[in-house]
């Protein structure tokens, strides 16, 4: 048993937290100004926002990883463009699969900052702007700071989401190795070639891992509810 | 001089209704806005704040805030507004609140001198009592050192004593900063110790503008005392009749003669009145 940890690979592990940092920023830094104007509008065009904005929670990701792979394929415009700008290859590589999270993992990154600003008080971010502040300060430090717990679910719940993804990074970015090989893709591939050990360790290793970072959260939240 | 020409379609209580107002206020005066609810004061508020959008003209002095062209955002406008809920900023201390507003380190350490909440600076907002809160909200809004002075029941959550308090301190920052205080007031005394001008609204209208005075003593011809009541009951007792009235937080019984009951209904807003003679005061 012992061996078998010491000579496990976690290269997997490694890749899924880095994946998850990174979409979970760039989620981040695109959502907030979505959430915010979602929750300040009144405009016809948001329902349809919102409902664009959810569908990743619904569709199959086999259905959100067919479009994606189709749309970022070096014979669609998007992989062109990528391709002879940048000489980025957007499927089976690594950008790929960060691009493909940020739409998998979105509508957990807009929805609890949506709630969390429409929870607030309208009329103590109009007494910001009486006081001759802007919208993206009001936004920074008055909405942000009163929101902490919303904010801290958003950011959670996105990264445990994309580390937890398997289907959509399965087609748009395969199982390469150190590169497009994420935890979940492992563990898949471990019980095909029937390593069950191997498979055990990893899974064992994501469900403690899983259920730390909710629990920290919902502890976080708690006490921030009851200060 | 403000010179105000609005008009703005609203959703009252009783369906549509159509704010239709035109005032001019002197500079450094002080006005007490009354009148139902829903009957737009707030929303007049909220028009001279630029938080809601209206048809036709505001100029301040020189300055333009509304016209056909466009109008001035809430930023730019050089206004302080005290909410009813006080909307503090929860995340801030009760200085960082004042200092958020503009880093002027002097004047907020006098107003929350005269407010006597310098004690009370490093606290949080949700620490703080209604009266206390609200203070704050009031120190705040004069941190940008605004021209005008927009308040909106900004005293009808707090117990009587605070009210005085307050009352006082508003007062007294009215002529320390010679703003143009413009409050929206349900409470006939505080209009009467504050405002020198009142103006009631109904339905999105003004239907009366002059003096507390005159606006707020109900007595007509040669009745001395008078009050605001509404009729809770009627009750008949042998072959008079009885009145059930709610005057303030007190139950009173007034006699009223089968002629009188004919045109009364229970629910109506009624105003009891007496000659005075020779009235008895008790302490």
């Amino acid at each position: 048993m012992f061996e078998v940890i010491s000579n496990l690979d976690f290269t997997p592990f490694l890749l899924s937290f880095k994946l998850a940092s990174i979409t979970t920023f760039i989620l981040f830094v695109f959502s907030l100004p979505l959430a915010w104007f979602l929750s300040q509008t009144n405009s016809k065009i948001k329902p349809f926002l919102e409902a664009l904005t959810a569908l990743p929670i619904v569709l199959p990701p086999s259905v959100l990883g067919f479009y994606i792979l189709i749309a970022l394929s070096q014979n669609s415009p998007i992989g062109m463009f990528f391709e002879n700008l940048f000489g980025v290859q957007l499927v089976f590589s690594f950008t790929g699969i960060i691009v493909a999270s940020c739409f998998y993992s979105l509508p957990f990154m807009v929805q609890p900052l949506q709630s969390g600003f429409e929870s607030l008080n309208k009329n103590m971010l109009e007494a910001s702007y009486i006081s001759g502040k802007s919208k993206i300060q009001t936004v920074l430090k008055v909405a942000l700071p009163n929101i902490k717990p919303s904010l801290l679910t958003a950011i959670i719940v996105t990264f445990a989401h994309t580390v937890g993804e398997f289907g959509v990074v399965l087609m748009v970015g395969g199982s390469i190795p150190e590169e497009t090989k994420v935890a979940s893709v492992a563990i898949y591939e471990m019980v095909e070639i029937m390593d069950y050990s191997t498979a055990h360790i990893y899974s064992a290793i994501m469900v403690i891992i899983s259920f730390l970072v909710l629990l920290g959260v919902y502890i976080f939240n708690g006490r921030l509810l009851s200060k | 001089m403000i010179d105000i020409n609005i008009t703005k379609k609203l959703f009252g209580s009783d369906g549509k209704m159509d704010l239709d107002i035109n005032i001019n206020i002197e500079k450094g005066s002080f006005i007490a806005l009354a009148g139902d609810s829903g009957s737009g004061k707030t929303t007049l508020l909220r028009i001279l704040a630029g938080l809601e959008e209206a048809n036709g003209s505001i100029k301040v002095g020189n300055e333009v805030y509304l016209n056909a062209n466009g109008s001035l955002k809430p930023q730019k406008r050089g206004i302080g507004f005290v909410f009813q809920d006080y909307a503090l900023f929860e995340n801030m201390t009760v200085e960082q609140n004042l200092l958020f507003v503009k880093k002027d380190i002097n004047l907020a350490s006098h107003l929350l001198e005269v407010t006597e909440l310098t004690e009370l600076k490093n606290r949080l907002p949700k620490t703080l009592s209604g009266g206390q809160k609200q203070r704050v909200s009031l120190c705040r809004a004069l941190m940008n050192k605004p021209k005008i002075l927009l308040m909106d029941e900004p005293l009808s959550a707090l117990d009587p004593t605070m009210r005085l308090k307050l009352q006082n301190e508003i007062l007294s920052f009215h002529k320390e900063f010679n703003l143009t205080t413009i409050m929206v007031s349900h409470d006939p005394s505080e209009i009467y110790r504050l405002a020198k001008r009142v103006v009631v609204l109904k339905n999105g209208k003004i239907i009366n503008d002059d003096t507390p005075k005159n606006v707020l003593l109900k007595t007509k011809g040669s009745a001395k005392f008078a009050f605001d009541g509404e009729l809770l009951e009627i009750v008949k007792v042998d072959v008079i009749n009885v009145a059930i009235i709610s005057i303030g937080q007190q139950l009173v019984e007034v006699v009223v003669s089968n002629e009188e009951v004919k045109n009364l209904k229970v629910g109506q807003k009624i105003s009891v009145s007496t000659k005075a003679f020779s009235p008895t005061i008790q302490i």
